[in-house]
């Protein structure tokens, strides 16, 4: 080797080694004050067994200790859980019916006291067997769950009805707090508007609608953390508001997404001030049929509405100014489970020739003898993206001939209309916070079986493959299965079209370090990890 | 003049209970309620049974009738009942919200009686010259702009023009202080909003001003005064300008009144937590007991600006308080 | 006698009506044109805005409701002289269609709510008594009722739709109408006349309709002009908050909601000529019936 070479040997091993260097490890620096911005009015109460509104979980997670989670430094993992509160992840004993939760033992109470498994099991017998007057939002999700015990004061034990794959996924729910059992027995209602828990950061003050303040717990049993001296959120439903405050620099980051235009403008005039995270988000909308309603009930109708809609040109233009981006079937676009490009293209609605698409569609309606058909679209009362969805698939439908007015009515109507099937052709929601391809797939089916579907069909065949899927223990198999159930439901039936998925695009002010971005804007809240480079 | 007093608050009542009536019957045709939005809000799962055990607890399934009953025996004993959102007693979260919209709504009234009343003042001093057709002009430009168009304009303007002047955008501060704990910071909350509101405020009684001005001074007494030379000219003129005050202060009564519309778009533009914008909450909410709440305030405000501003009439204008 | 300013406009609007030299209407115009130019400045933008809705079918080059997303967001230029939205739809094309839309909704609104303001205003004047007392608490009632109320329960029960829209905003309007009507009208109940017509056997309606009301017809435009502008304004702030006129239905207030605030910065010309159009509108409009006011009685300084 001559000297040359060995220089440039040299001169390459430094650049790896300053490569490597500022890629990756920094040293958390302690203390400073996070500012961040809650994307919604002030949640209705501080419980989160109650409450369902991903505001509850940004206002107020920071203060709280969940007994699993998704992990911190890798919350876009689909299939890994970690402890919060337990000791190590338990294997299943009991042909799968039995879940041991060892408790750790250095947790203390943001008021001295020392948490046991009593208030585990406390706090869960509220979630999954709420007593008379006690609202608890996830009673079906534990639907698997027999009896909770706590044999003595480090162990929590689940049993089962059965076995389900279900079950660890839906007991890292990021509302399912621990509270205390001693003020629980004084006063179920406590923690509705009081805050006292064992998470990384106390609470300190509320104002009303406006916001929430707390600063760093130091008997945080996860050592080292939280590496913030103090935190503040604040409540801002306007999106200009949230886009200006991060301009300015008054606040660091917000959690929930901002639209390509909000990032654009930030990177724009922010320059090297603003990182931004972003990543698929487990929520899309889906246009449901009124399959009680003509001509919603005959197939050629719903499939030449599919066909319609240019979901390949749409969502690369939606993408510029709504929080939408990846085309996909029924399984969220990241995940194993997920069609390939060329699986999709097999369905109606996912032609690669639209043109085609289209004369099929009007050959539809012809033949079904809804030539001229006019509906109304009911809508949310949400710019991002439904109204922007909305709009877009209006234009699509237009190019086949069908009028469509879009009736947009706030939240608590358009729930209504779902649910008591007053609507013709609605634009529906499907958002659940840890990806779960199996039980969120459960949309599609009929609404006996599925008490958030809509459509008002009946489906025998649609359950049967379900199930089918769902009890696959084969990786392979399973996929092959969910391949037919999603053909069945998109292709065949055309019970739904699926619009592009959400897109989480979070700006953050540069100086924000240690948090990473999930499909969830549920997931990895409680903020333990974040520190502040400056 | 008690009688007077006494058969105005009398007649109030109806008009009290005609809005609640109002509001009760409205809330209620929405379809949907407050327990659905509350707990299906995410998309995900609503569990039938917690959003019945919710209904339950709020008393929503029980029959119209007593409903309406609960209602106003509520507000005879002056319990005003407690948020069906979030659980807070409704005097609290008015309570809290009210520092906000009260100071915009008084330096809105303050820019106006400032501004206003000298430019009316002088723009029907000088009628038809060029001076008038201008304060003219921006008078009814201010009462044909849209408030939050206005609102959502400054701010770009003000954001831009810093970026441009120092390399750094500037926007207001975000979370309100009151005014005595930090004045500053307050007051670059409040400033923009308040002339937003107050611009066509202040644009109506400009109005107002003028044209009452030009009535007064067309009366015979001021003609012949001014004809009598400067000194009596100045006298006479203040002396008119009194005269003409009356419907301008009678309007500015009223106007004040009217500005808690103008507050809801202006706090959404600008997320002030004030009254207006927990009113647009509770009615998107569908918390029947605060919007409730929070219309009888409306209503109340405004028969009591009402009565105040006719007795205020009466009681200046001796034509009237003999009739 | 009733708490309320003597209007003696009303009356001395009567006494002037004795017979004047005739003269033809042109003549009357260019009067009017030449005592009041900003009143003929005002009439001239309504005209226009006017011709603009009704013309809108030939002088807008594109679809007003067909995106476009190679075009979006784009800045004004030759081929798009407003600049495109966010959807890539041409803005002036949104602005000549929603011309057509504020017209109307505002038209409609300010001439319903106006003349059922007017006829229960009047006869609330002339029959007095139980039925007066009755229809000022009504009044008050609706008077202080917010808006955004109305709107809210109008578009949850009906959907919404020009037609809702209209709607909801005429229902404020009758109050504010009906309380000034009634005031004119309690002048004119007590002139002899109408004790004399009542004397020879004349109906109620009769009465009203062909003594009363014109009489009261002088400020009664002037603040129909008003709330031709008013309800422009409020369906601006009701698509604002989303309870207007729905996408994709070219309105001007509709196009300063959601796309244009957020958009503010990087693309203002989205926010700046649909608030630009209202502003001129209203503008003109309110010129318009000032300068209508100053000509028929210069004695007339009521609001």
């Amino acid at each position: 080797m001559n000297l040359r070479t060995g220089l440039w040997t040299a001169g390459l091993g430094l650049a790896a080694v300053i490569a490597a260097s500022s890629a990756g490890a920094q040293t958390p620096k302690r203390g400073g004050t996070l500012t961040y911005m809650i994307s919604a009015d002030a949640s209705p109460s501080f419980d989160g067994h109650r409450e369902t509104t991903f505001a509850t979980v940004h206002a107020v997670a920071p203060y709280y200790s969940v007994l699993i989670r998704v992990p911190p430094d890798n919350p876009a993992s689909t299939t890994e859980f970690v402890c919060d509160l337990c000791t190590e992840m338990p294997k299943p004993t009991d042909g799968g019916k039995t879940y041991t939760f060892k408790i750790r033992q250095d947790v203390k109470w943001h008021d001295g006291s020392k948490l046991t498994a009593k208030d585990v099991l406390a706090s869960w017998n509220k979630i999954v067997f709420p007593p008379q007057g006690i609202t608890s939002a996830r009673v079906s999700y534990y639907s698997m769950v027999e009896k909770i015990e706590a044999p003595d004061d480090a162990t929590v034990v689940f049993r089962l009805k059965y076995p389900s794959a279900a079950f660890i996924p839906a007991l890292a729910d990021p509302f399912t707090w621990i509270y205390k059992k001693e003020t629980l027995d004084k006063d179920p209602h406590w923690y509705e508007k009081n805050i006292m828990g064992s998470g990384p950061f106390k609470f300190v003050s509320y104002a009303i609608g406006q916001s929430i303040k707390g600063v760093r717990n130091p008997d945080y049993y996860h050592k080292g953390q939280p590496y913030l001296d103090a935190i503040e959120g604040i409540f801002a439903a306007k999106q200009s508001v949230r886009v200006d405050a991060l301009r300015g620099d008054r606040a660091a980051v917000e959690f929930r997404g901002m639209p390509p235009s909000a990032r654009d403008e930030l990177v724009k005039e922010a320059g090297k001030d603003i990182v931004v995270q972003d990543s698929d988000w487990n929520c899309g909308n889906i246009i449901t049929f009124n399959q009680k309603k003509k001509p919603f009930d005959d197939v050629r109708v719903r499939r030449a509405l599919a066909l319609a809609v240019d979901q390949w040109k749409g969502a690369p233009a939606l993408s510029k100014i709504a929080i939408v981006r990846s085309v996909g079937g029924i399984v969220f676009p990241g995940s194993p489970l997920a069609a390939t490009k060329e699986e999709l293209q097999q369905m109606a609605g996912y032609w690669p020739d639209i043109e085609k698409a289209r004369a099929e569609a009007k050959r539809l309606l012809k033949e079904a003898g809804a030539e001229n058909l006019k509906f109304e679209l009911t809508n949310r009362n949400v710019d991002q993206p439904y109204k922007f969805v909305g709009t877009w698939l209006i234009g699509e439908w237009k190019k086949i001939g069908v009028q469509v007015e879009q009736k947009v009515v706030p939240t608590g109507p358009w729930f209504q209309a779902m649910r008591g099937g007053t609507f013709d052709v609605v634009v529906d929601a499907n958002c659940q916070s840890v990806v779960n391809p199996a039980l969120d797939t459960g949309k599609y089916l009929p609404q006996k079986v599925y008490p958030e579907s809509y459509g008002g069909y009946d489906d025998p065949k649609s359950i049967e493959l379900y199930n089918k899927m769902l009890y696959e223990t084969d990786p392979k198999a399973q996929r092959a299965a969910m391949r037919v159930y999603e053909k069945h439901t998109l292709d065949t039936m055309a019970h739904s079209i699926i619009t592009p998925y959400w897109y989480r695009i979070v700006p953050v002010r540069s100086y924000v370090k240690g948090w990473k971005i999930s499909p969830s804007h549920y997931l990895n809240q409680d903020l333990a990890n974040i520190w502040l480079d400056r | 003049m008690y009688r007077y007093i006494v058969k105005r608050l009398l007649l109030a009542v109806p008009t009290l209970v005609g809005a609640a009536a109002l509001v009760f019957v409205l809330m209620r045709l929405i379809p949907g309620d407050v327990c659905v939005i509350r707990l299906g809000s995410g998309g995900a799962h609503v569990d039938p049974a917690s959003v019945e055990a919710c209904r339950q607890q709020l008393g929503l399934n029980n029959p119209m009738i007593v409903q309406f009953l609960d209602f106003l025996w509520s507000y005879i004993s002056l319990d005003f009942g407690t948020s069906m959102w979030s659980g807070h007693p409704v005097t609290e979260e008015i309570a809290a919200r009210l520092p906000v919209s009260l100071q915009i709504a008084l330096m809105a009234t303050v820019i106006a009686v400032l501004i206003a009343i000298p430019l009316g003042t002088i723009s029907a001093l000088k009628e038809n010259t060029w001076l008038d057709h201008v304060v003219r002009m921006v008078a009814i430009a201010g009462i044909a702009t849209p408030s939050f168009w206005l609102g959502i304009m400054s701010l770009v303007l003000v954001l831009d023009i810093t970026y441009l002047a120092t390399g750094k955008a500037w926007m207001p501060p975000i979370d309100y202080v009151p005014f005595w704990q930090d004045p500053i910071r307050n007051l670059s909350i409040v400033m923009l909003p308040a002339i937003t509101v107050g611009y066509r405020y202040s644009a109506v009684t400009m109005r107002m001003t003028r044209s009452a001005m030009l009535e007064v001074l067309r009366e015979d007494y001021i003609r012949t005064a001014r004809s009598k030379g400067l000194l009596e000219q100045i006298v006479v003129n203040r002396h008119a300008l009194k005269n003409a005050l009356l419907p301008v202060v009678t309007l500015i009564g009223i106007e004040f009144a009217f500005l808690i519309g103008g507050l809801v778009v202006t706090e959404q533009v600008f997320n002030l937590n004030g009254i207006g914008r927990l009113f647009v909450q509770a009615v998107q909410n569908q918390d029947n007991v605060l919007t409730q709440a929070l219309v009888m305030l409306v209503v109340v405000i405004f028969v009591v600006t009402n009565l105040v501003v006719d007795l205020l009439y009466a009681w200046l204008d001796p034509r009237i308080r003999f009739s | 006698m009733t708490i309320v300013a003597p209007n003696r406009a009303a009356v001395a609007g009567l006494v002037e009506e004795l017979p004047e030299r005739k003269r033809s209407l042109p003549g009357i115009a260019l009067d009017f044109c030449r005592r009041q130019p900003l009143g003929t400045f005002g009439l001239l933008i309504v005209v226009i805005m006017f011709v603009a809705g009704v013309s809108a079918g030939w002088i807008a080059p594109y679809d007003p409701e067909e995106n476009d997303f190679n075009a979006m967001m784009e800045a004004p230029s030759w081929a798009h002289v407003l600049g495109t939205d966010q959807l890539g739809r041409d803005i002036f094309s949104r602005l000549v269609y929603g011309a057509r839309t504020a017209l109307i909704v505002g038209f409609s609104a300010a001439f319903v709510g106006g003349a059922i303001g007017l006829v229960l205003g009047v006869s609330s004047a002339y029959f007095g008594g139980w039925f007066d007392l009755g229809f000022q608490r009504v009044l008050d009632v609706l008077m202080a009722f917010p808006l955004i109320i109305l709107a809210l329960a109008v578009v949850a029960v009906f959907g919404t739709g020009v037609f809702n829209v209209i709607l909801a905003i005429t229902i404020p309007l009758i109050p504010r109408c009906g309380r000034v009507v009634r005031a004119s009208a309690l002048a004119v109940r007590e002139i002899p006349y109408v004790d004399a017509a009542r004397a020879l056997g004349f109906g109620h309606a009769r009465i009203v309709l062909r003594h009363m009301v014109p009489n009261v017809v002088a400020p009664f435009l002037i603040m129909l002009s008003a709330f031709v502008g008013q309800a422009i304004l409020a369906e601006a702030s009701l698509s604002y908050l989303g309870l207007g006129v729905q996408e994709p239905v070219p309105a001007w207030g509709l196009m300063l909601q959601g796309g244009a605030e957020e958009y503010a910065t990087t693309a203002p010309w989205i926010a700046v000529f649909p608030g630009l159009a209202i502003m001129l509108t209203v503008l003109g409009i309110s010129l318009f019936g000032d300068a209508l006011r100053d000509a028929i009685d210069p004695k007339l300084r009521d609001r």
